[in-house]
């Protein structure tokens, strides 16, 4: 007896997360499962939607494109202050073109109202410019209420205060960076000891924790708890600066505690510096997404892949996924849904796989656009302008999987997020984005389905009435 | 006419470096010039096997022997940088068991211990070894890091008194008539350690004799000085997986062939390799059948390399010669033993010597016989004592393993970073500083990479190369912005900024070839650190334009209608 729901979603990260709140949002019953972790414990938290417009269009395809563009190089037009104002004037491959502007708008807004007072972005279209580890600065459209107070378009002077045993985060070569990118504020870095910290090569979350919870550790003045003994480190610094940057450290479980008490010991605001992996703005957002889910009532089961599916042969229809076949701990569980959506992420997260000879997608081999040389694959520059960054299915505009000849792979599966090709999300800065635009929009049309499917069988007249849709559907894209 | 040098040595690699420490030893002033970083040319490109001479014992057995005897002296002098793994040659059903007879009558004729094992043996030394591999041969080959033993011998070189440039492009060969009397040499950023940024100067330096030790590159040299010297550079691809799958280094066993060996190194095993003749050293097709080649042809004997990960490929160019009229067609048949070309004797030109062909496994050897040969044309009597002398970092090894601590360390960055410096742990290890993890693959700490730094100024491939900072798995993804942050403050900003560029570039380069499977995943995750998080594809410290700030989001306070307003709206369109 198989497990069964109305919507299934494979994956969760962002667009899977999405996907399933949408989902469930539209009226449908939604299980959520997922294999590995998620990669948000490496992405900086930050919600970028369109930072930079490629130079070029036509993107995942045909080997005579992709020469036409090798050893081109990155040529990127930005940093965009309005993303939606630029999003028509993406290639037309562009999920943000397949999904369309208002989506776009609608779906951000979905999002807005799920993370509640975290993020900070709202406000306005314009993109904000958020200081990085290195010292650059990078658009997004929403950022943690932690970041808020070091936006790079603020005019007021920046002091950065980094640790000696947090080498990821050099605050005066950062200050310095930042200076060099043209800051319209002074900034100064200063490198100090973490109290409480002892081995050097301790975890950020040890970190965290010590603020989480205030923990009692030596100073020279006796024994006081970590936020105090931080804001005592820091306080001697300060040089009239009315704002304080920290690596992204302060506070696991109480981020808002911790950067209050010390914006009231220090009497500046705080800000967090997004770092690298693994990265707490990250796990912070992957929390609050998990929490949302539960208060949905979405089933969530993590660690377990989808290693198969079957499809409604009995129908003779082959383009039905009737299955798929989800691996716990070795035992082989059959889940049945109306509709399935495929958020399984992409190179990274390994939604999409290759070998020497080819690129797939593993779950449902849906068809995945490639140069047949894989020296074609990939520009000679690092930071060219890479197809593989491209790699991914390519949908139709109910975000179905496509195959070779432009037909769906299957009638009831969708595509969300980093498994979508046509789109280089690290240049573009629009990885959340469209995982979240997507996944809204797939949820939103799976949920559509699912009730137009319970329409019809409460009218006895299901068949017909699911081969009539589907159909309209694949006109639809042609 | 006072030179500035005894001695010129044109070169960084083996063979200079070896020239340089031997010289400066024997108490002769000197000097090397090299144009990138030490073993950039060839040195640094090779799969790191320290020969017995086993590859060697049934075609030429004058090197064969040569290489056992340096492979005792530099487990001896350079124990830091040798892995004693041993090695086999290995026996398929369809090789030659006349070749197998004459490979272990010639192991013995030359004096290398050379035992036979049954292909069950054979596998329980190496459990990844394919099920008909059917006998096999074991020899004392090992492993060698090609870019510390360099390191090293420049160092000690310098210690005796040397100077020793690199980033120095010799530009022109100074000649007066018969007579060649020093160079002229371009520094990338002003004499002494590399600073990016620094502006080029040009520099002449004269010497009493000149040694043209830049091996592949040495027809090029020549031609400066109207010299005639026919190298024929021969390209090898070489394959670097991301583990090790054999411990011991295989061979197959059978005359000559491309991808024949896996040689473990470090962390990872290294896959060679080919031999084809090319033109110029600078600028061959690195191509996509090769690797393919490596992976394919190898996993005749290891079937695991089959599925397995590549990191990366690199391709190195051996400086093959033969004397005029040999004739050899396949560079495969052109001997590996060294020449000397005495351009007096041989040109008439006075004052220099090339030095063509030639291996790493002998190089100190090599460096020997050109030394003495430099000391006699300088009429200076004195002996050579590189082979008595322990490098630095490999001085009392033995009863510096037992006493040495852990240096506040995790014990397996203490284990990998002590392998690396050897007796030099406590100098470089021992610090009151804070001193994180910077290289979480390979294990290497701050301590190390400022000692590194000390030596290479803002360079970061040399930082690398004395370090393997970079060299594992994620290829610099994760470790390269901390490199660069060690630049500060000792180096500004822009420089920092302009070695990141390099490093990350520079792993870019070699990865290209490795770019499937879990290598492309963790490509795209790399470039996703540095162009999403860091932004460092778009930076506006990069660009000419500046940013105007003012037009973008200055936070909900300054905005209309602040974010909490938006917020009780529910949002746009809902």
């Amino acid at each position: 007896m198989a497990i069964e729901d109305d919507v299934l979603v494979i994956g969760g990260g962002i667009a899977g997360v999405t996907a399933a709140l949408s989902a469930a949002d539209g009226g449908a019953d939604v299980r959520l499962v997922t294999h590995k972790q998620s990669t948000l414990r490496s992405a900086s938290g930050l919600i970028d939607v369109l930072g930079y417009l490629p130079a070029s269009a036509g993107t995942t395809g045909t080997d005579e494109e992709n020469e036409q563009k090798a050893g081109a190089g990155t040529a990127l037009e930005g940093p965009v202050v309005d993303p939606f104002e630029a999003i028509p004037q993406l290639p037309e491959s562009h999920p943000y073109r397949t999904v369309g502007v208002d989506t776009v708008r609608e779906a951000l807004a979905f999002f807005d109202e799920m993370l509640g007072d975290d993020y900070v972005g709202a406000h306005t279209d314009d993109n904000a410019l958020v200081p990085t580890h290195g010292g650059s600065v990078k658009p997004t459209a929403r950022y943690p209420t932690s970041t808020a107070a070091g936006l790079a378009s603020d005019p007021r002077d920046v002091l950065l205060v980094g640790f000696e045993t947090l080498p990821s985060l050099e605050a005066p070569l950062a200050a310095a960076h930042l200076e060099a990118a043209g800051a319209p504020f002074e900034a100064r870095g200063v490198t100090l000891s973490f109290p409480g910290i002892v081995r050097d090569d301790a975890k950020v979350t040890r970190y965290a924790h010590l603020l989480d919870h205030d923990e009692a550790v030596p100073t020279d003045s006796g024994e006081t708890g970590a936020r105090e003994a931080l804001a005592a480190a820091v306080e001697p610094h300060i040089q009239g600066e009315s704002r304080v940057g920290f690596p992204a450290v302060l506070g696991d479980d109480h981020p808002d505690d911790v950067r209050a008490t010390l914006e009231e010991a220090l009497g500046v605001d705080v800000f967090e510096v997004p770092m690298g992996p693994p990265s707490l703005p990250g796990l912070r957002l992957e929390d609050r997404l998990y929490a949302t889910l539960e208060s949905a009532g979405v089933e969530v089961r993590s660690g377990v892949p989808v290693i198969d599916y079957e499809t409604d042969e009995s129908e003779g229809d082959s383009r039905r996924i009737d299955r798929v076949v989800v691996d716990r701990n070795g035992a082989k569980l059959p889940h049945r849904a109306t509709e399935y959506v495929l958020a399984t992420g992409g190179l990274v997260g390994k939604g999409i796989g290759s070998n020497r000879e080819r690129v797939t997608e593993p779950i449902f081999d849906c068809h995945v656009p490639h140069a047949t040389d894989r020296y074609d694959w990939f520009s000679e520059d690092a930071f060219g302008d890479h197809p593989f960054a491209r790699f991914g299915v390519v949908p139709d505009d109910g975000l179905r999987p496509l195959d070779g000849d432009g037909d769906p792979e299957f009638v009831n599966l969708r595509a969300a997020g980093a498994v979508l090709g046509g789109y280089d999300y690290a240049a573009e800065k629009s990885g959340s984005g469209v995982s979240i635009a997507t996944g809204y929009l797939a949820g939103r049309r799976a949920a559509e389905r699912v009730a137009e499917t319970r329409n019809a069988d409460a009218n006895g007249a299901s068949e017909n009435a699911n081969a009539n849709a589907s159909d309209a559907e694949v006109t639809g894209t042609q | 006419m006072a030179r500035d040098t005894d001695v010129l040595v044109l070169g960084g690699g083996s063979t200079g470096c070896g020239i340089v420490r031997d010289l400066a030893m024997r108490g002769l002033d000197v000097t090397l010039v090299e144009r990138g970083n030490l073993t950039d040319g060839t040195t640094g490109r090779m799969h790191g096997l320290l020969h017995s001479g086993g590859r060697y014992a049934v075609s030429d057995q004058a090197s064969a022997r040569e290489c056992i005897e340096e492979n005792r002296v530099l487990r001896e002098i350079a124990g830091h940088c040798v892995e004693e793994t041993s090695g086999l040659f290995v026996k398929r059903p369809e090789d030659s068991d006349e070749y197998f007879q004459k490979k272990l009558e010639g192991c013995r004729d030359c004096d290398i211990p050379a035992q036979v094992l049954s292909g069950r043996e054979a596998r329980e030394i190496e459990p990844y070894l394919a099920k008909d591999i059917d006998r096999a041969i074991e020899v004392p080959d090992g492993a060698i890091d090609p870019f510390r033993l360099c390191v090293a011998n420049a160092v000690d070189a310098e210690r005796h008194g040397a100077r020793v440039e690199t980033h120095a492009e010799v530009i022109d060969l100074l000649r007066e008539g018969d007579d060649v009397y020093g160079v002229e040499v371009r520094h990338d950023s002003g004499p002494g350690k590399r600073t990016h940024r620094t502006p080029g100067t040009t520099e002449e330096i004269t010497a009493e004799y000149v040694v043209n030790a830049t091996g592949a590159w040495a027809g090029q040299i020549g031609a400066m000085a109207d010299l005639d010297i026919e190298v024929r550079p021969s390209k090898g691809v070489m394959t670097i997986m991301n583990v090790r799958q054999v411990d011991t280094v295989v061979n197959r066993c059978r005359p000559k062939g491309d991808a024949d060996i896996i040689v473990p190194h470090e962390t990872t095993a290294i896959l060679g390799t080919t031999d084809e003749e090319v033109e110029d050293p600078d600028d061959y097709p690195e191509e996509q059948w090769e690797v393919d080649q490596m992976i394919d042809t190898l996993t005749e004997l290891v079937p695991i390399l089959e599925e397995a990960r590549t990191v990366r490929s690199f391709w190195g160019v051996r400086p093959l010669y033969e004397p005029p009229g040999t004739g050899t067609q396949d560079p495969t048949d052109i001997t590996r033993d060294f020449f000397l070309l005495d351009h007096d004797e041989r040109d008439g030109v006075a004052g220099i010597a090339s030095i063509v062909g030639g291996k790493f496994t002998t190089y100190r050897a090599m460096a020997e016989e050109i030394a003495d040969h430099v000391c006699d044309e300088l009429g200076v009597d004195t002996r050579c004592h590189t082979a008595d002398e322990a490098l630095p970092g490999s001085e009392n090894l033995a009863e510096l393993e037992d006493a040495m601590d852990d240096f506040g360390l995790r014990s397996p960055i203490a284990r990998r970073s002590k392998q690396r410096l050897g007796s030099r742990s406590r100098e470089v290890l021992e610090t009151d500083e804070a001193n994180p993890v910077i290289c979480t693959c390979e294990g290497v700490t701050r301590a190390e990479i400022q000692d590194a730094i000390e030596q290479s100024g803002s360079d970061l491939n040399s930082v690398r190369i004395r370090t393997r900072a970079s060299m594992g798995n994620c290829q610099g993804g994760f470790c390269t912005q901390k490199m660069a942050h060690e630049l500060h403050p000792e180096y500004d900003e822009p420089t920092a900024r302009a070695a990141l560029d390099e490093l990350y570039q520079e792993r870019w380069k070699g990865q290209r070839h490795a770019l499937w499977g879990e290598q492309l995943s963790q490509a795209m995750l790399s470039y996703a650190l540095h162009a999403t998080t860091l932004n460092r594809d778009a930076d506006p410290a990069g660009v000419e334009d500046s940013l105007e700030f003012e037009a973008f989001d200055s936070g909900p306070d300054t905005a209309t209608g602040t974010a909490a307003n938006r917020r009780t709206d529910g949002g746009e369109g809902r």
